[in-house]
């Protein structure tokens, strides 16, 4: 259990939710603290989407509480409502409102105007502000995206929940949309974003692993490699097919699994010395026939965390 | 500062913008925009010329087997109206199938043999009147024509001899309010409640269910808009937009076809709002039960533009329903509106007769915009 700060943006504690059978979220806690970059990163159908109606008042839980900017989400949400701005998974806009319709229609929705919005927006409105007389539903999914963001912005709330914010998107446009996140937080502004990506995740001053509505850990994504207990080899070559069939009848092979155009592979033997690992590994796939394997020792990231955590739930589960 | 009762006040600007928004979707989206507004005009010019009910233009066979003064009297006579047309004059039945499954005749006149002589002794003359009756109300009508033209050229001829029995019918009816039996006069007051269905029961459960698709609603519920300020402001457009069709459709009626206008246009046009705020009231029950555009639009075509259209009594009389129908018709707002809407068109009268549908329409209109607000919940869940 984390220690409670006095001013914690969000404190949640043992958030149950189920729909039906399936347990959408189970015994869920966590803390995020003011002017933080928090991140939920996790599979399809982890629980993220649940967990962002609950915080945003939209689903009430089952089980547990949890207070946002101090308010009590099922007591106080309509006081929630005005102070948090909130950006569903896919960008909902009127595709047939220009830009500049749609930001006014936000601002006023919440009771202000979009002048008395300017400042929070203006880095990312000036971005869209050329197109400003355009059609919603004429704009670049970058763009759409942009104008979303600014919606949800446009009332200056004190804090902005992001459901999977750049699904959909081009990868040049996620990282200008993470540039722009980690600006608005420069400025002071508390944001939960959720995502599928790991190189988002690593943006993200905390993130929580979330799988099957269970948080399975809550780390700093830079120092996450470290809790990694045994060594990591990634291995390249141009068959990959036939590479992961080889590594995976590997003696003591643990996980494998292909990460981008390499597969990453570690032995299912605590400790053990890295480079014996990779020899061992080198000289197995020459004798299986694969001669052009490129065997390296490489600093595990985010997703090799993930996925050794998955795994042992699986086997814990099992 | 939890209590909705010391929320912030919102600015009065809010619904003014919402109702805005909506009206630029409905501006903008031009085909749905011309349906709407043509579609109204064509069921007028529809429903005035060609699905009448009232007949002109009847095309009688006459089996004459032996033609003589009496009888060719009668048939210039049939010739003579407007109504009839006659079509064929033969001296045997043997060609009457073959007319009537072709559809080349309406109505088949046989006469006995030596008409006028029988006449002329006062004798009992069987007249045989055959109609097609695969439309039974066409039938029905087209009887009591034939049977008119019969009982006038009984008067004429037959006058000085009640007791000749043969053509004795002497059928006296009126029909009040619409003496011609001009279809448009009846049609009308339903056509409205038609195109206020759709325009406010359809549209309404379109827009809101479309807003539910695009996930534009999870936004508008997250922000600080109490539900019934969502259904005020999708509401409130397509209340001005019915308002607007019903007076095209009243003067599209009054000019093209000259239907009557006895009573309070005023008075008219005020149970249409009220109609229209029950049909809205249906769409935003159709739409909060349904998840995606296509489900409300089913759910609002079976569920209001069905029961309006053939549970109504706009075109099929509700006398003429089945004994356990009849009692369901009273469920259907459209009943009652029509009931309100011929009588302010046709009899003139005004509320001092029609307050007990005004009642039961206005009762609708709380309960299911009670209903409307309820189903809309603050939360997703």
């Amino acid at each position: 259990m984390t220690a409670r700060g006095a001013g914690a943006a969000i404190e949640a504690e043992g958030l149950s939710r189920h729909f039906g059978a399936v347990k959408a979220l189970d015994d869920v806690s966590f803390d995020v603290r003011p002017g933080e970059l928090f991140g939920f990163i996790g599979p399809d159908g982890a629980g993220k989407t649940t967990l962002f109606r609950i915080l945003t008042t939209l689903q009430r839980p089952d089980a547990g509480s949890a207070r946002v900017l101090g308010l009590d989400v099922v007591k106080d949400f309509w006081a929630i409502r005005t102070r948090v701005g909130y950006m569903p998974g896919r960008f909902s806009l009127y595709a047939d409102l220009s830009v500049e319709e749609n930001l006014r229609f936000f601002a006023s929705v919440f009771g202000t105007t979009l002048e008395q919005g300017a400042k929070l927006i203006a880095p990312i409105y000036e971005q869209i502000a050329p197109f400003k007389d355009r059609r919603a539903g004429a704009l670049s999914g970058g763009m759409k995206q942009k104008l979303a963001l600014c919606c949800a912005l446009v009332h200056t709330p004190e804090l902005l929940l992001l459901d999977e914010p750049t699904t959909g998107v081009d990868a040049v446009s996620r990282r200008e949309f993470w540039d722009l996140l980690e600006k608005l937080r420069a400025s002071g502004l508390t944001i939960v974003a959720s995502t599928p990506y790991m190189d988002e995740a690593s943006r993200c001053e905390r993130v929580a692993l979330i799988q099957r509505g269970k948080i399975l850990e809550i780390a700093d994504p830079r120092r996450i490699g470290e809790r990694f207990d045994r060594p990591l080899i990634a291995v390249r070559a141009r068959e990959r097919m036939r590479l992961l069939e080889a590594l995976r009848a590997h003696p003591g092979a643990g996980s494998v699994f292909p990460f981008g155009d390499v597969v990453h592979y570690t032995d299912a033997r605590p400790g053990g010395d890295a480079r014996a690992i990779a020899d061992a590994v080198r000289q197995d796939l020459a004798a299986r026939g694969i001669a052009d394997a490129e065997v390296e020792i490489v600093s595990p990231g985010i997703e090799d965390v993930f996925m050794a955590l998955m795994q042992r739930r699986g086997a814990e589960a099992a | 500062m939890s209590t909705p009762a010391t929320r912030p006040k919102r600015p009065p600007s809010t619904l003014g913008a919402f109702v805005t928004k909506e009206m630029h979707h409905i501006l903008r989206d031009r085909q749905t925009l011309a349906i709407l507004l043509l579609m109204p005009l064509v069921q007028v010019l529809l429903f005035g010329y060609a699905l009448r009910t009232d007949i002109r233009d009847l095309r009688v066979a006459v089996v004459d087997p032996t033609p003589d003064v009496a009888t060719l009297r009668l048939r210039s006579r049939l010739a003579a109206t407007s109504r009839f047309r006659l079509l064929k004059v033969s001296t045997t039945t043997n060609v009457l199938p073959e007319l009537f499954q072709r559809r080349t005749a309406d109505v088949a006149l046989v006469l006995p043999t030596s008409f006028a002589e029988r006449m002329g002794r006062g004798d009992t003359a069987q007249v045989l009147l055959i109609t097609d009756a695969s439309d039974p109300n066409t039938g029905t009508t087209m009887q009591v024509y034939v049977r008119s033209v019969l009982a006038d050229f009984e008067r004429d001829f037959g006058g000085a001899r009640p007791r000749a029995g043969a053509i004795f019918i002497a059928v006296a009816s009126r029909m009040r309010f619409n003496p011609t039996l001009e279809s448009a006069n009846l049609f009308v007051p339903g056509l409205i409640a038609l195109v206020l269905t759709l325009v406010s029961a359809l549209m309404t459960a379109i827009s809101l269910s479309r807003e539910k698709e695009l996930g534009t609603l999870e936004v508008l519920l997250v922000s600080p808009l109490r539900p019934w300020q969502i259904i005020v402001g999708k509401v409130v457009p397509y209340l001005v937009l019915g308002f607007a069709i019903t007076c095209l459709v009243l003067t599209a009626a009054r000019v093209v076809f000259s239907v009557p206008m006895r009573g309070s246009v005023t008075l008219l046009l005020a149970e249409s709002v009220l109609f229209t705020i029950v049909s809205l009231s249906l769409g935003v029950l159709v739409a909060a039960r349904t998840s995606s555009q296509r489900a409300a639009m089913l759910g609002a075509l079976v569920g209001t533009m069905m029961p309006t259209a053939l549970l109504s009594g706009m075109i099929f009389p509700i006398t003429s329903m089945p004994g356990w129908l009849q009692p369901v018709t009273r469920v259907v707002p459209a009943r009652w509106f029509i009931v309100i809407a011929r009588g302010i068109m046709l009899k003139g009268i005004g509320l001092e007769y029609l307050w007990r549908e005004t009642a039961v329409l206005a009762g609708m209109a709380l309960l299911l915009l009670v209903a409307a607000t309820r189903s809309f919940h603050a939360h997703l869940d």
